[in-house]
């Protein structure tokens, strides 16, 4: 055994009155309490009106941003829906009738996005796993509605609130590269 | 007016004690009311927090610097609590036995009441003695009124039927009745010098010989820490100890129910600061000053009297609030130890040798 | 013939299947199989001739050296001395070889997990991955993708490639079910094999040379038999999805499910890939006694039905004044027990669909018994093909026929039953899952009826006329077993809930008979298949947990 019991010094007589705690715990509250009162020391702060400064990196509400040319960057691969450990995320994939993707040669985009802001536990793991760059936890902390339904956002109001963000820019990049090369000698019908 | 003069003597009881109950419980209901705010803009300002400093009703507006500064007081708070406390939903669980669960809120507040029945708050004011009902037996009508508390909480934790509040209820009732003993006790040298039981003579003993706590300080001290047993207030709080039982006895209890059970904790300390300052710190007087001492020849100094009494009430009530900041909280054992194995016998050392001292010198 | 595979002894035979079934040397790969051991593996199939194109199954191996005097070296120990595999003009370095298409010699040993044959995969995948464009999160094969799979296992996270990729044709419209993705083309041609040797349409090819390879229909778009989408499961990577499953369900959502095609007599098994209560794929489960690893387009692409939003999900019930009312399924179970108890011995007959399940059917049976009633089923034909398609479009005739319910030849009772009816002898006609008004029994017919019990599936004239509707259960919406046109038992799990009110045809009869006869009602399906086992000639002697994922053989 690696204990190591330690011996208590006993209490002496004054100190087994319990007066020196109260003395001590007196003195203590009287100190805050004159400080609070008259020197205004108060560490409250008057939420509505003043708000903290959300630092970076802070884990808020995930929205969907949009890329440098304001189109969709979500290619509705789905991961996000699987990693979301309470099942808040729920996308519904375009399909093979759904409308094109707003980039070309990304080829799909979502026809539905869905985030139950009232499941989501703001872990992050969207983010994490999003290989697109196109679901990002911003700052948003106060996420209020009126019904349970006001608190499911969809598609068009996460894009509306995430941005935009340009990011490494795959698809433009590969679109370029590819408008680069000589024509492809196989005609595509 | 001078209508009154032609009632029987018995009719102007009956309307002088109505008038009476009538005052005092408004006042007593707001006193409590203002005595959570006190305590939370108390207990703010010791934990570096401003307090609740939001409720506005309207007429804010039309206040120029008032206004604001009453706001940021929170004066309108305990209205918005009181209607706040109306306008919940009052739940009952499912698994409660409904009528101990209904009625343990109302014998919790009653006893509170009762016991300022007794309390005389003033000298008089025209012929009339500032007290409800002044009887010779005063202290022990208080003492059997108070013994009755511990039923309300001990009907909340059985009618709950769960385990927190039962675990509450069951520490509640054994803290109250072990500090009822110390506290009966420690007033005993009380009655041995005044030699009667009747408040109003206690005061009046107290402002021809000084106040009893200068005589009986041990009893005073002993006195006070056990209505801070007796009232559950820290660091006698184990009935309700938010840290381990939930909320103790009243954890089940929501809106109306649950204000009841909080107007009695409050009623209780107020009736306990009416009862320290009766006892030993002189009532309505105030030494040194004749007119102040002596009972009020006139309407002026009849309600001097008992702005004097509210005054020391309210210096004990900041107590109460105060020293729930200081200490923390006792273990059960340390209270049992505390209540039986030093007060109990202090109290009776103490009676004993203000016995011998009356015995020895007063005859 | 003995072998080793990575220093395990296993003994294999000296030939072993090929892919049309006739003897062949057996290969390395088939070896290390045997052995326990998965060599990966692009263009090789099972099914399909050995190609040997996409150098994945590189292994490393050793041989027994021999010496001037052609008998074995030895080791100290008396061993065989093996000599690694090197390359011949660069003794250090060793040499692989594919393990698809190379034969095992006596005494051979393959380093399946070798340094040098992981090194030979890392590049392997290197090199497949030079124009890949790894987009996998638009891809439709993530999940099930070989090329990620191996990536993960063998590759290696970086390229040494640092030129600008090939760019080739995306989203080509190869045919009216199939759509070619050339980049993710790792050009390993089972689509080519499979289109021209197993479904008899030589109509893919590779064009273009070096880095411009590209797989190509003989005319674009047009790339169009009853077994495309097979090129779809064939495809070890993305270059080729199906159109109908193209970015509707990532796979790794999908529940799957043991279950049987029903769009004909071959009873091809599937695996039916559902989410919530949805289905968005059948693909062909491996049988080899059925279908092998295929099935036709038709059959796979024939599952909407059964989420169709039209589908039959209230018990409904005909008053006598002509109103149908929405009523339980213990009051019409009473209704029905009630019309079938009073009927006199001839007063019903019974219509079946050779679409239900044995269980059914043999229930069915017992309230036919009990009324003495005609019954029959109606028959299915279509044009058989080569492969898979059978002429008989119904998945369980042969159970129809093994309960009794109708003889051989289908349809035969349906014109005395129609006689019945015209005459009044028949007051009660009891239709399960067919269009009876199409098969004589017209609405002038049925209107002579008392009482017309109908259980189906989706709405039509006959659900129209019903006196007595009770919303039947889609394949995919129960378990149950069907016998093919080979006479092959075979069951099918449940993949999704019934809509609405719907139940299980086996599940509400058994009650209904329990109503009639009074027989006491088993509480699972796998004990009424072993009721049935034991009252059914041709199913003697089986039990539910006997006939296992690909079934068994029962006489015919």
């Amino acid at each position: 055994m690696s204990t190591k019991v330690v011996d208590r010094a006993p209490l002496t007589f004054y100190e087994r009155t319990y007066l020196p705690a109260i003395l001590g715990g007196l003195k203590v509250t009287a100190k805050h309490f004159a400080d609070t009162v008259f020197k205004g020391k108060s560490v409250t702060m008057q939420y509505p009106e003043e708000r903290w400064v959300v630092p970076e990196g802070y884990r808020g509400a995930p929205y969907l941003v949009k890329d440098q040319d304001g189109a969709t960057k979500c290619v509705s691969c789905q991961l996000c829906e699987f990693v979301c450990p309470p099942k808040a995320i729920r996308i519904t994939p375009p399909g093979p009738e759904g409308r094109p993707a707003d980039r070309a040669n990304a080829e799909k985009m979502p026809r539905e996005f869905e985030i139950n802001m009232l499941r989501c536990i703001f872990c992050g793991m969207c983010q994490e796993v999003c290989p697109e760059e196109a679901i990002f936890l911003q700052k948003d902390y106060s996420i209020t509605g009126e019904n349970r339904e006001s608190m499911i956002f969809n598609k068009e109001k996460l894009l509306s609130l995430g941005g935009t963000h340009a990011g490494i820019q795959k698809w433009k990049h590969k679109l370029e590269e590819a408008q680069a090369q000589e024509s492809f000698p196989v005609e595509t019908p | 007016m001078e209508a009154i003069n032609y009632l029987s003597p018995t009719a102007q009881m009956i309307l002088f004690s109505a008038l009476k109950i009538g005052v005092v419980f408004g006042v007593v209901m707001t006193a409590v009311a203002y005595a959570v705010l006190v305590e939370r803009k108390v207990s703010a300002w010791i934990q570096d927090r401003v307090g609740p400093n939001r409720a506005a009703p309207f007429f804010v507006d039309y206040l120029p610097v008032i206004g604001p500064f009453l706001v940021k007081l929170g004066i309108f708070q305990p209205a918005a609590d009181g209607l706040k406390f109306l306008l919940k939903e009052d739940f009952t669980p499912s698994y409660v036995r409904k009528v101990y669960f209904w009625l343990a809120p109302a014998i919790t507040v009653i006893p509170a009441l009762l016991t300022i029945a007794v309390i005389p708050f003033g000298s008089n004011l025209g012929g009339q003695k500032m007290v409800i009902a002044d009887l010779n037996v005063g202290i022990l009508y208080t003492f059997g009124i108070v013994s009755l508390g511990v039923y309300g909480i001990v009907l909340a934790g059985y009618g709950s039927n769960s385990k927190y509040p039962f675990l509450g209820s069951i520490r509640s009732s054994a803290q109250m009745i072990s500090y009822e003993i110390a506290m009966g006790m420690s007033v005993v040298p009380i009655f041995l010098l005044t030699e009667s039981l009747n408040l109003g003579e206690i005061i009046r003993y107290q402002a021809e010989h000084g106040w009893m706590i200068l005589k009986q300080p041990l009893a005073f001290v002993i006195f006070l820490i056990a209505a801070f047993a007796e009232t559950n207030r820290l660091p006698f709080d184990l009935p309700e100890s938010e840290s381990e039982l939930v909320g103790g006895y009243h954890t089940e209890y929501s809106s109306m129910k649950f204000a009841l059970f909080f107007l009695g904790e409050y009623a209780n300390m107020i009736a306990s600061a009416a009862m320290m300052v009766t006892l030993f710190l002189g009532g309505w007087t105030l030494p040194f000053i004749d007119a102040l001492n002596l009972p009020a020849g006139s309407l002026l100094l009849g309600l001097v009297h008992i702005g004097v009494f509210l005054a020391k009430m309210a210096f004990f009530m900041i107590v109460f609030i105060w020293v729930r900041w200081m200490l923390p909280r006792f273990r059960y054992d340390q209270l049992m130890d505390l209540g039986w194995r030093r007060f109990i016998p202090l109290a009776l050392a103490n009676i004993v040798v203000t016995a011998i001292v009356v015995a020895l010198f007063n005859h | 013939m003995t072998v080793k595979v990575n220093g395990k002894t296993v003994q294999v035979p000296k030939t072993m299947p090929d892919w049309q079934g006739k003897p062949a040397p057996t290969t390395m790969l088939q070896a290390a199989r045997i052995a326990g051991v998965d060599i990966p593996h692009y263009c090789y199939h099972d099914k399909l001739p050995v190609a040997g194109n996409c150098r994945m199954c590189l292994v490393e191996f050793g041989t027994p050296m021999i010496g001037p005097d052609r008998k074995p070296v030895l080791n100290e120990d008396g061993t065989p001395k093996i000599a690694r595999s090197v390359l011949p003009y660069e003794p250090g370095t060793p040499r692989g070889a594919i393990a698809c298409a190379t034969p095992i010699s006596p005494g051979m040993e393959i380093y399946a997990d070798s340094k040098a044959t992981e090194q030979m995969r890392e590049s392997v995948l290197e090199s497949l991955l030079i124009n890949h464009p790894l987009d996998c999160p638009i891809c439709d094969q993530a999940g099930e993708c070989k090329l990620q799979e191996y990536s993960v296992q063998h590759g290696k996270a970086g390229s040494q490639f640092v030129e600008a990729k090939v760019h080739k044709p995306k989203a080509v419209d190869l045919g009216p079910r199939i759509v070619l993705d050339d980049e993710r083309c790792i050009l390993c041609t089972r689509c080519i094999r499979f289109t021209r040797d197993i479904a008899g349409d030589d109509a893919l090819g590779i064009v273009n040379r070096g880095s411009y390879n590209t797989i190509s229909a003989f005319e674009p778009g047009k790339f169009d038999n009853n077994y495309t989408l097979n090129t779809v499961d064939l495809c070890p990577v993305g270059a080729l999805t199906s159109k109908d499953f193209r970015f509707k369900m990532r796979v790794w959502f999908l529940k799957e499910t043991k279950s049987l095609c029903t769009s004909c007599g071959t009873g091809c098994n599937i695996t039916i890939g559902s989410r919530e209560g949805v289905i968005h794929r059948y693909e062909p489960r491996d049988n080899d006694a059925v279908n092998g690893p295929w099935m036709c387009d038709s059959g796979r692409l024939n599952y909407r039905w059964v989420g169709r939003p039209d589908r039959l999900k209230e018990v409904l019930r005909t008053s006598a004044g002509g109103a149908r009312e929405r009523i339980t399924w213990g009051a019409a179970l009473e209704t029905a027990a009630d019309i079938l108890r009073r009927a006199p011995q001839g007063g019903v007959a019974f219509v079946v669909s050779a679409r239900q399940t044995n269980e059914e059917l043999f229930l069915l049976k017992k309230l036919a018994a009990h009324t003495g009633a005609l019954t029959d089923a109606v028959p299915r034909e279509g044009e058989p093909d080569r492969l898979l398609v059978s002429a008989d479009r119904n998945p369980n005739s042969n159970g129809v026929r093994f309960t009794g319910m109708a003889f051989t030849e289908f349809g035969f009772n349906l014109p005395k039953i129609a006689d019945g009816i015209a005459q009044g002898r028949i007051k009660t006609l009891v239709v399960f899952g067919e269009e009876v008004t199409r098969e004589g029994l017209g609405p002038e017919l049925l209107a002579k009826l008392d009482a017309l019990i109908v259980s189906d599936i989706l709405p039509n004239a006959t659900t129209a006329a019903a006196t007595l509707l009770l919303p039947g259960a889609a394949h995919a919406e129960k378990r149950g077993t069907f016998v093919n046109v080979k006479g092959r038992l075979q069951r099918f799990q449940k993949a999704v809930e019934p809509p609405g009110d719907a139940r299980p045809e086996a599940e509400f009869l058994q009650e209904l008979v329990q109503a009639v006869t009074g027989e006491e009602p088993s509480r699972s399906i796998e004990g009424l298949f072993n009721r049935m086992a034991a009252a059914v000639p041709a199913f003697a002697g089986l039990e539910w947990a006997r006939i296992g994922d690909t079934g068994v053989t029962v006489q015919s």
